[in-house]
């Protein structure tokens, strides 16, 4: 990772934060990128890295302004390739005291796509904003699209009886197909009982 | 053997295709902007169109360890229709992302004034953006169509090492030859080119500058005639390294040019040591 200039279009994005546009889209082939283009959901990659050290930048630049700092972060998003927009996902729980829920319509648009990586970036932190029954379907989306569920932030402690539910309905419809249920599920079901447990 | 389609519409094919493909030995490609078989009606249409091309084709592809790329434009049929050609204003948002290699397909469909204007305004594009261009050449009157085009890529002051003109025949390969440009063959099941024609091409003048593709889409094509064309071939007395050179060093070298690949595959190694190619510029994990 070239850290020197990072450190510069951090320093140019706080200065002039339109410049974001620009540096956005170039961070990865000009500061630093893990190579590949199959990583797994979750996987810790230079270029997440580099853009979310930029979207930080930009929110000390527009620290007086949220909508303004929403308006740019939903413009990046919008016209974002898959990477960009998995680093906004990602950049979202650091700018959240200036955002607030300004931008829990990037987690929806998110949650809605089938890509894994996507999906991943979006359990975060600031999808403490989600609605109960949003943020129980982006669990439970996890599960469908082989997110690992330790990538659910807060999963043990916002995790109710209605989730248990939703996820005990998902392992019989997964047993009754003949398939496995995904190891990362079984602490959210109940303890089986001689009527539920399988012959 | 390992393939590098350097022309292929992913979005109209199925996981059947691209399962396939990975079997016979393509890890990398290209897919450039072009219409979808029907008219689009506006803007928007092209945006949702470019969002797959750099977003859900991309992660489609890697599910089968296939490096997918993608060329953006405003596509000849369309510039036709003054319903589309305001998205010229939006391509610069395309042009700066990593795995958009090149600007395309421009070029002429039916040779019209506005063809004209949107494929010029495309070619300073390419020049601005530093990219290599993909010009698609017509069905209809092709050799003429050719020539116009290179005298467009002449007078916008490209070079012509940064440009492939495609879908090229015995009758039109020589001019885009002598230019300097590259040259790019679809190989089909009926039309265009077939794998026999290929190879005597290639035996006539050599491997330099040849892009060989399947142009796959919605059509009758097939996306293993890139791989056909490579047994074709080594049956005509080519060896392994000439098959090597047209289906990936080839490729790699005209979109290297970019500085824009995302070719990570161990083998690419080696194609990083074309000249103005970063594709491993990234930090090594």
């Amino acid at each position: 990772m070239n850290q020197t200039l990072l450190a510069e279009w951090c320093a140019e994005i706080e200065a002039d934060p339109t410049r974001v546009r620009t540096r956005f889209p170039a961070a990865a082939r000009e500061i630093g990128r893990t190579p590949g283009t199959s990583p797994a959901p979750g996987e810790d990659r230079v270029e997440d890295d580099v853009r979310v050290r930029l979207l930080s930048a930009l929110g000390r630049g527009l620290a007086d302004d949220a909508d303004a700092l929403s308006a740019e972060v939903h413009d990046l998003y919008r016209f974002g390739d898959a990477d960009e927009r998995r680093a906004v996902l990602l950049g979202l729980g650091h700018l959240q005291a200036a955002l607030g829920d300004r931008a829990v319509d990037l987690l929806h648009d998110a949650l809605r796509t089938n890509d894994p990586r996507l999906v991943a970036a979006a359990v975060g932190t600031y999808a403490a904003r989600l609605e109960d029954a949003a943020w129980r379907q982006a669990v439970l989306k996890c599960l469908f699209v082989g997110v690992p569920l330790r990538l659910v932030a807060g999963l043990d402690v916002r995790a109710d009886d209605e989730l248990r539910r939703m996820v005990a309905d998902y392992a019989a419809e997964r047993r009754a197909a003949g398939r496995e249920v995904p190891a990362d599920a079984l602490p959210l079901l109940p303890v089986p009982t001689p009527s539920t447990r399988e012959s | 053997m390992r393939i590098f389609d350097p022309h292929i519409h992913m979005s109209s094919r199925t996981t059947d295709d691209y399962e396939a493909m990975a079997a016979a030995g393509v890890k990398a490609l290209v897919e450039p902007a072009f219409w979808l078989g029907q008219p689009r009606t506006s803007v928007d249409s092209f945006v949702d169109y470019f969002d797959a091309l750099v977003g859900w084709e991309r992660f489609r592809a890697s599910q089968f360890g296939i490096a997918h790329h993608c060329t953006i434009a405003l596509n000849p049929k369309e510039a036709n229709d003054p319903r589309c050609t305001p998205v010229l204003d939006l391509l610069p948002r395309y042009l700066a992302k990593d795995g958009v290699v090149a600007v395309g397909e421009v070029g002429f469909d039916s040779m019209t004034e506005d063809e004209e204007k949107a494929f010029s305004r495309q070619l300073d594009l390419a020049r601005e953006f530093a990219l290599p261009a993909l010009v698609h050449t017509p069905h209809r009157d092709k050799l003429a169509g050719t020539r116009r085009t290179l005298d467009l890529v002449e007078a916008a002051g490209i070079e012509p090492g940064m440009v492939v003109v495609d879908h090229l025949n015995e009758v039109t390969v020589d001019v885009v030859d002598q230019a300097g440009a590259w040259m790019g063959f679809s190989i089909y099941p009926d039309t265009k080119m077939d794998p026999d024609r290929m190879v005597a091409i290639l035996q006539r003048r050599g491997l330099d500058r040849v892009l060989v593709n399947s142009a796959a889409d919605w059509g009758r094509s097939d996306p293993l005639r890139t791989r056909a064309t490579g047994e074709a071939m080594l049956a005509a007395g080519f060896t392994e390294d000439d098959v090597d050179k047209v289906l990936w060093r080839n490729p790699v070298e005209f979109f290297g040019q970019s500085g824009r690949l995302l070719l990570d595959v161990p083998e690419a190694d080696q194609g990083a040591t074309f000249a103005g190619n970063s594709l491993l510029r990234g930090e090594r994990a």
